[in-house]
């Protein structure tokens, strides 16, 4: 592969145009773009982590917006008890994020040792029963709003280093942290690591034969899937200054799912460009201006969004990455 | 003067659901022969091989591998004390290059792979064996094409490659010339030929011209049962064989 194929060019000016963003949105004098990209490219850490998951290790797991749920939950929680019983030290970003990376690998430990004893559909629906577990205990919680959710009146402390009520810092937090995620998953798949999950992928079979027991390493990506996902979640609520269970619902793991799909599965850039489709389809239908017979079609914006999903699925395999110029990058 | 016995099967059995898929079977290979397995379809043999490598369990009996038994080991277990296997139906990883299938069998007989950051593409302890195999086979040219590209006859040659990596004691060879052209069939032969001499192998074939010239000894098996062992020469010999087996062939 040369350096400066077409397709690496396209996803350099989209990660510069990303890097740009807060001083394009200031011209145009409205940073309502800056909060939009910022809950894109947090989606699109959770959906590049589960990509490790489902793109590269073909495990469909259909719960990963439970360490969504998890990290926000930690912040809004800290912020709570900060707040409310003038418990200063929940407040400090670092201990809420030390909190958020351990407990996500915990849950990810946990949900990945039982479900990945499963396979195919069992697996999926497993992955799904744990995050519902999470969602319906977020809802039965009533200290922390249960049902409503939490308002999260202060964001994490960060002791100077970085202020995220400041919407740029936090802005750049979100993006350099996809970044690292970018290239730390790129570092993951070409691994020796990388390879026996991709191997265990292609033909388990054949794996177990040459001397391979995937279940450890699945098992690894598991947690590190999860744990980047938690750790998404802890920017999420900074973000949204809210956590609520609907986070956590099924549903979202879907959307997750999907966006991988529309990006094209196993490609390093696939999620985020699944997550920018995503929300921008989400944005333009549902604010189409059409009413028929009384009906809506903005508010029912699925409507469209699931027959495109199905044209997507049965004439674009490999999702947007299917129009890139190039040859697909190989998962290498 | 016989070598001592590398691998003892002693009295083993598996059913299906009442059907003896393996029955009472005992025999021994020889460290350093070329053991082939002969038998009409549905005799058991490729079941025989699953139970050696640990795919599915045995309902009783023993299997004793360099001295140890191994009845009770798993099927990646028993790859890492010497056994390797190729498959009767091609089972590579189809979305990997050549070279790389090779690497992956190598990089599973390195210890752990809990390595997160070096590129394997990177890693010569990874890819120098790997080429050094390829070389061996005569696949070198191909090394950096998909799988999924390759004619069938490679892919088969790429099954003996793989298993080869992880450096075994004993190879088994199920069906390893199946489907091959008459051409590659013989090409194949050849190098078997030479993996002889630095392999024990068992051999599971229906080319019947290439088992006798290439087996030290013979097993035919039928309905799970082992009815005859011994050289080529006293198999085709062998009354009870050529009633049960081969003279329905001939």
């Amino acid at each position: 592969m040369t350096l400066l194929s077409p397709r690496v060019l396209i996803n350099a000016a989209l990660l510069l145009l990303l890097a740009a963003l807060p001083f394009l949105t200031d011209m145009m004098g409205d940073s309502y773009y800056t909060g939009v990209t910022s809950r894109v490219l947090i989606l699109a850490i959770a959906a590049t982590s589960l990509n490790l998951l489902i793109g590269y290790g073909g495990m469909v797991s259909f719960g990963h917006a439970a360490y969504l749920g998890l990290g926000a939950y930690i912040v809004g929680i800290g912020a709570f008890h900060a707040i409310e019983d003038g418990i200063d030290w929940m407040l400090n970003g670092y201990y809420q994020l030390a909190a958020t990376l351990i407990l996500s690998a915990l849950v990810a430990l946990v949900i990945g040792a039982i479900s990945l004893r499963t396979r195919g559909v069992y697996f999926i629906m497993i992955t799904m029963a744990f995050a519902q577990m999470l969602y319906f205990t977020a809802v039965g919680i009533e200290t922390y709003g249960g049902d409503d959710g939490l308002t999260i009146y202060s964001r994490s402390d960060m002791l100077g280093l970085i202020d995220l009520n400041d919407e740029k810092s936090l802005y750049y937090l979100i993006f350099f942290s996809f970044l690292a995620v970018l290239y730390l998953m790129h570092r993951l798949v070409g691994s020796r690591f990388g390879a026996v999950i991709r191997g265990s992928k292609s033909n388990e079979a054949r794996m177990r034969a040459i001397g391979f027991s995937p279940y450890k390493y699945r098992l690894t990506a598991f947690i590190i899937a999860g744990t980047i996902t938690g750790y998404a979640g802890f920017l999420m609520a900074n973000l949204n200054d809210f956590v609520s269970p609907s986070m956590m619902h099924w549903t979202r793991s879907g959307d997750l799912i999907i966006m991988i799909v529309l990006g094209g599965i196993g490609n390093l850039f696939g999620p985020l460009y699944g997550t920018i489709a995503f929300m921008a389809l989400e944005e333009l239908l549902s604010s189409i201006p059409l009413t028929i017979g009384g009906l809506n079609v903005g508010e029912y914006w699925q409507i469209i969004f699931g027959p495109l999903l199905i044209l997507v699925v049965l004439y674009a395999r490999n999702g947007i990455d299917s129009f890139l110029p190039g040859t697909r990058e190989r998962a290498k | 003067m016989s070598s001592p016995d590398l691998l003892i099967i002693d009295k083993l059995v598996k059913r299906y659901d009442g059907l003896l898929a393996t029955d009472d079977l005992s025999f021994s290979l020889r460290e350093g022969e070329l053991h082939a397995i002969i038998g009409p379809n549905g005799a058991g043999k490729t079941t025989l091989i699953k139970q050696l490598t640990g795919e599915i369990a045995s309902d009783a009996g023993a299997i004793h591998f360099d001295g140890r038994p191994i009845r009770r080991l798993s099927e990646p277990a028993r790859s890492h004390i010497g056994i390797a296997r190729s498959f009767q139906i091609t089972s590579l990883f189809p979305d990997f290059t050549v070279l790389e299938n090779v690497m992956l069998a190598v990089q599973a007989h390195q210890g752990h792979s809990f390595r997160f950051w070096r590129a394997t593409g990177k890693e010569e302890r990874l890819i120098e064996p790997a080429r050094a195999l390829l070389d061996d086979m005569g696949m070198e040219d191909s090394a950096d094409h998909l799988v999924a590209a390759l004619s069938h006859g490679e892919q088969r040659q790429l099954e003996i490659a793989v298993a080869l990596a992880t450096k075994p004691k004993l190879l088994l060879l199920d069906e390893p010339m199946a489907g091959m052209s008459s051409e590659d069939s013989g090409h194949l032969v050849e190098i078997l030929r030479r993996l002889k001499s630095r392999y024990s192998i068992l051999l599971i074939e229906h080319d019947m011209d290439a088992v006798f010239s290439l087996a030290d000894r013979i097993t035919v098996l039928v309905y799970g049962r082992a009815i005859a062992t011994g050289t080529p020469d006293e198999i085709r010999d062998n009354e009870e064989v050529r009633r049960a087996y081969l003279g329905e062939e001939a």
